[in-house]
């Protein structure tokens, strides 16, 4: 079961925007966000918005999902104006995006190049399973405009990609890794995924490693976060697999930040790292910067100015939304002045540049002393004027949070 | 030959002694008592069976409405006995059907509203057997002299023995089995046969109509609508409308504003003569004005000697009482009041603790009393309640002499000038099949009992009597009878006196912090395995922080018993969910939430519910509810 959509406000059928989130258009950096919501199979671990064809139902399907992409890509240009926004990243999430031939990919890039213009150096990005892509489906990819690739290995052991459900050989990730390389992707990222119930702290350390053979770019690790009404959550519940441990999942996030820094692999974002500045994930960045982003797709959630709001979940109800002319938007949420600087600590603060003390009120700042003492905030940082977490801190970025809000 | 609505019966105020019959029925709580009493009802034509139902109804309506309560603490029924019935005289009786409280903490109402009668129906299952409570009552009744009516009920179950429990009452009471008396309430088999027996085996009341009057208290019940209700039994004289009466405990005078007698809605009447069962108001808003015991009076000619046998109510246990939310505590005040205007033994103070914010120190009869007390608080004020473990009543004598009465742990005198402890100390009785004689020596061992001595009811049912301290029965020792013996042991107790003891009062210390609610006056062989039990149970309860947190117990400065949070090392989570931004913001509200129901003991963060967790000595409170 894919998790439950936020309660907010109704969104207007037509899309449109209030006057000021639409006036500070431009201010900061604009991405598309694209969600394939398909998978070949449902993993037991992912409450994503992902629909296997069996749990698709009619009245949608993945044929038609390029034209519907399309749809809302145009609905989004009426929406923000005649105004020049270049879009400096466009990520396509899932789901499993590559599901999808890859001539449907570059077909909504090359939409957003013709209604938004991409930004000269544009980061547009792809997640892909080892299994879903070959040398023929990367070089038509890359061909179309898609820059960089993420692929979902999450481990490297056998045991583990089983109780995640993961279909993929281990032993293919070298090659799709080469074969995007030969196809002249720019970056290749790898997503690995700790925690996994029966992962013993060496098949972590083996996981690690065989991601550092291949020399990624960049590389983010999650933490299994076990999702109510997940397959693995019930699996959980039966006393079939055992729960994850906060200590366990500690111990291997510290050897991972050890082993990629050492691999020349630096964090600048709790879960992520990255070989240099500019091989960060700047569609990532976003999130995390508060800067505006247009999510395409059924589910997808977008920002602009303040303003927060997400389509509707289902493949069918996006495509009859659209077929009819109606946005698909199903809610959203207008933040207010301290609820955005509320978002702006909670985001910011998972940053390697962390989060300027001007950005906390008075008691927020009065609970820094503690936290250095703590060990958790850097007292280095401090110093210049920034809220930055140490090692252990970002370990408790939550706690941290916490202390620092009203 | 019996059916009598009852143009020919005698009027209130108006009745000879010698055709009233005043009853109890004493009963376990799901032995029928309430069934029967119905059946009774409707046999004498108070309430037809028809109309009983709608009556109900139309009860809970006005209860709705007005927030009254209506109760049948003692019903007047008319029952006329035609020819032919062995024993009886034709004509037509006057039947007081007097209700008992049905529980271990108001042994004292039981004997107040036994005391009211002439004779006792002793109802058992016919399935189960007498109950130790209910043998308790049976003690109350024989030693108020009462005549006692042995019956059988559920006789119509496949699965009662009538042989086996007739011989068991037999030999409890000393009668011939065959005098034990079979009925279904259900289904009215026998109960006109036994109405009939009542009649014939009740002494009649006897009294001096001439003397200035007297009347027992046998029960007082606050109403909205109408302020207190006090019940009666008339024993000496007249209590007639126009008089003024005075409470002879107090001296307090009041104004009659009304007489009557139930049947089974109130009904007035002029007076109330020698033997007789009803209800007077006064106006007065207070039940504690009209204490069950006292003596009811004339103001002008009354009696000077009241009855005998009053008893000033005295709390036994006590416990604090906090809101959860804090700002709910005028609530519980107001709940508070409110309740003491219908319970004369609860007893409460306002006290503060450091771990649970603003609340009152309670004094209750007993453990049942507490939890009633508690969930009508919760249930009428909807409040959300914590309490903390009740405590008995200590009576410190320090070395210089002076004495000292504990009601509180954290009055306890810390020092070492203390010469003596005593604590209160009460005779139980315990029923069982007798397999478990050995668990439930090993149990009254453990806290601290004596054994008194030990009778076989029956050929596999055994009545043991133990001295033990009140402390321990309010601790666990209910639940454990209970877990230890299956469910069949059944336990009364009553107050015996004092016992010195070798007592200390063992600290929660959180941090070095010591949290008050915690804090426990226990034997000082059981110090050692509280303080590891409880500090066991917190490490479990209070969440990791961000620094390792030491819980420790201690006597004084001494540590008996050390365990340690460590330290928490991930709280984050660890991505974001694709945008959602809104999610996360919305995860953090929560958890702010959370943390603004924390306790903070020094710098740790304490959930309310790990207070309540700990608080709670296990989760079978509700059980207690049902003894």
């Amino acid at each position: 079961m894919p998790s439950a959509l936020p309660d907010g406000d109704p969104a207007p059928p037509d899309g449109a925007l209030p006057g000021p989130a639409l006036a500070s258009l431009g201010e900061r950096p604009f991405g598309l966000y694209v969600h394939v919501p398909f998978c070949r199979v449902r993993c037991g671990y992912c409450d994503f918005n992902t629909y296997t064809a069996s749990e698709l139902g009619g009245g949608a399907s993945r044929a038609s999902y390029a034209d519907d992409a399309v749809e809302e890509i145009r609905l989004a240009r009426k929406v923000l104006g005649e105004r020049g926004v270049p879009v400096s990243t466009v990520f396509f999430g899932g789901g499993t995006p590559t599901i999808l031939p890859p001539q449907d990919l570059t077909r909504i890039v090359a939409v957003v190049d013709e209604e938004f213009g991409l930004a000269d150096g544009a980061e547009v990005t792809t997640e892909s399973n080892p299994d879903s892509v070959g040398p023929a489906e990367l070089a038509v990819l890359r061909e179309g405009g898609i820059n960089r690739i993420s692929f979902g290995m999450q481990s490297a052991v056998p045991h583990v990609l089983e109780v995640l459900d993961r279909t993929h050989d281990p032993r293919r990730v070298p090659d799709v890794v080469a074969w995007a390389r030969e196809a002249g992707f720019d970056e290749v990222s790898l997503d690995l995924i700790y925690g996994t119930p029966g992962e013993s702290l060496e098949d972590w350390r083996a996981s690690l490693d065989s991601a550092l053979a291949s020399a990624p770019d960049h590389l983010s690790a999650y933490a299994l976060i076990v999702e109510e009404g997940t397959a693995l959550a019930r699996r959980m519940r039966r006393g079939e697999v055992p729960v994850p441990d906060d200590d366990d999942l500690a111990d291997k996030y510290l050897l991972a930040d050890e082993v990629l820094e050492q691999a020349g692999l630096g964090w600048y974002e709790v879960s992520n790292w990255a070989r240099s500045d500019t091989t960060r994930c700047a569609h990532n960045e976003l999130y995390w910067t508060g800067a505006d982003w247009w999510g395409v797709g059924p589910g997808a959630h977008s920002h602009v100015g303040g303003v927060r709001w997400w389509n509707v979940k289902h493949p069918a109800a996006y495509a009859s939304r659209l077929a009819e002319g109606v946005s698909p938007a199903h809610g959203r949420e207008v933040l207010d002045a301290e609820t955005r600087r509320v978002e702006d600590v909670l985001l910011r603060v998972r940053l390697r540049e962390g989060v300027p003390v001007g950005v906390l009120d008075e008691a927020g700042r009065a609970a820094l002393p503690a936290q250095v003492a703590d060990g958790v905030v850097s007292a280095e940082a401090l110093a210049r004027e920034r809220v930055v977490l140490t090692l252990r801190g970002r370990l408790l970025a939550d706690a941290v949070v916490r202390a620092l809000l009203p | 030959m019996s059916k009598s609505s009852a143009p020919s019966a005698p009027k209130p105020g108006q009745t000879d002694p010698s055709v009233i019959r005043n009853f109890s029925i004493i009963a376990h709580i799901d032995h029928g008592k309430s069934t029967l009493a119905d059946r009774m009802l409707q046999l004498t034509g108070v309430v037809d069976e028809r109309s009983a139902r709608a009556q109900y109804l139309d009860r809970m309506d006005i209860e709705r409405e007005r927030g009254i309560t209506i109760k049948s603490q003692a019903v007047r029924m008319p029952w006329t006995v035609g020819e032919g019935v062995e024993g009886v005289e034709p004509g037509t009786y006057v039947l007081n059907m007097i209700d008992t409280p049905g529980h271990v903490d108001f042994t004292y109402e039981v004997s107040r509203s036994l005391e009211a009668c002439e004779a006792a129906v002793l109802l058992v299952d016919a399935a189960q057997g007498i109950e130790a409570q209910t043998l308790a009552n049976l003690y109350l009744a024989l030693s108020a002299d009462l005549q006692v009516i042995p019956v059988l009920n559920k006789i119509d179950l496949p699965s009662a023995q009538p042989e086996k429990y007739a011989a068991e009452l037999a030999g409890i009471i000393g009668c011939d089995p065959a005098d034990v008396l079979q009925v279904s309430a259900k289904t009215g088999m026998g109960v006109e046969a036994l109405l009939h027996e009542i009649v014939r085996q009740t002494p009649p009341p006897v009294g001096d109509a001439d003397a200035p009057p007297r009347a027992l208290i046998f029960d007082s019940v606050y109403d909205t609508y109408r302020g207190v209700v006090t019940y009666v039994r008339v024993i000496d004289g007249k209590l007639s409308h126009r008089d003024k009466i005075k409470m002879m405990s107090t001296g307090a005078v009041h104004e009659m504003l009304e007489v009557g007698v139930i049947s089974p809605e109130p009904v007035k009447a002029g007076d109330l003569g020698v033997g007789e069962v009803g209800y007077l108001i006064t106006g007065v808003k207070d039940v504690r004005q009209s204490r069950v015991g006292d003596t009811v009076t004339s103001q002008v000619h009354g009696a000077t000697e009241p009855l005998g046998g009053y008893k000033h109510p005295n709390p036994m246990v006590f416990a604090g009482l906090f809101p959860i939310d804090g700002d709910d505590y005028p609530t519980l005040r107001d709940a508070l009041d409110k309740l003491q205007l219908n319970d004369a033994a609860l007893a409460y103070e306002p006290e503060t603790s450091g771990a649970l914010g603003f609340g009152f120190r309670c004094g209750f009869l007993g453990l049942l009393h507490m939890e009633i007390v508690r969930e009508r608080l919760e249930r009428e004020s909807n409040l959300e309640l914590i309490s903390t473990a009740p405590n008995v009543v200590y009576e410190v004598v320090m070395e210089d002499g002076s004495r000292l009465t504990v009601t509180n742990p954290s009055e306890y005198p810390s020092g070492g000038k203390i010469a003596e402890v005593r604590e209160p100390v009460v005779r139980a009785t315990i029923l069982s099949p007798s397999d478990y004689i050995g668990v439930i020596m090993e149990l009254c061992q453990s806290k601290r009992g004596q054994l008194q001595g030990m009778d076989y009811l029956s050929e596999d049912r055994v009545e043991m009597r133990y001295t033990l301290p009140l402390a321990e029965i309010v601790f666990d020792f209910f639940d454990q009878l209970k877990s230890r013996t299956k469910g069949y042991a059944s336990l009364d107790y009553e107050p015996t006196g004092d016992q010195a003891a070798d007592l200390v009062k063992v600290d929660i210390l959180l941090q070095g912090e010591p949290v008050d609610a915690f804090s426990a006056i226990v034997h000082r062989d059981h110090a050692y395995s509280y303080g590891v039990a409880l500090a066991g149970k917190l490490r479990e309860l209070i969440p990791r922080q961000q620094f390792e947190v030491p819980i420790q117990a201690a006597i004084g400065a001494r540590v008996i018993a050390r365990e340690t949070i460590r330290a928490i090392r991930k709280d984050v989570l660890a991505k974001c969910y694709g945008g959602d931004i809104t999610r996360k913001r919305k995860l953090l509200e929560k958890q702010k939430e959370g943390k603004k129901r924390m306790k903070m003991v020094g710098r740790v963060e304490v959930p309310q519910e790990a207070f309540i967790a700990a608080l709670s000595t296990s989760d079978s409170g509700k059980d207690k509810a049902k003894k």
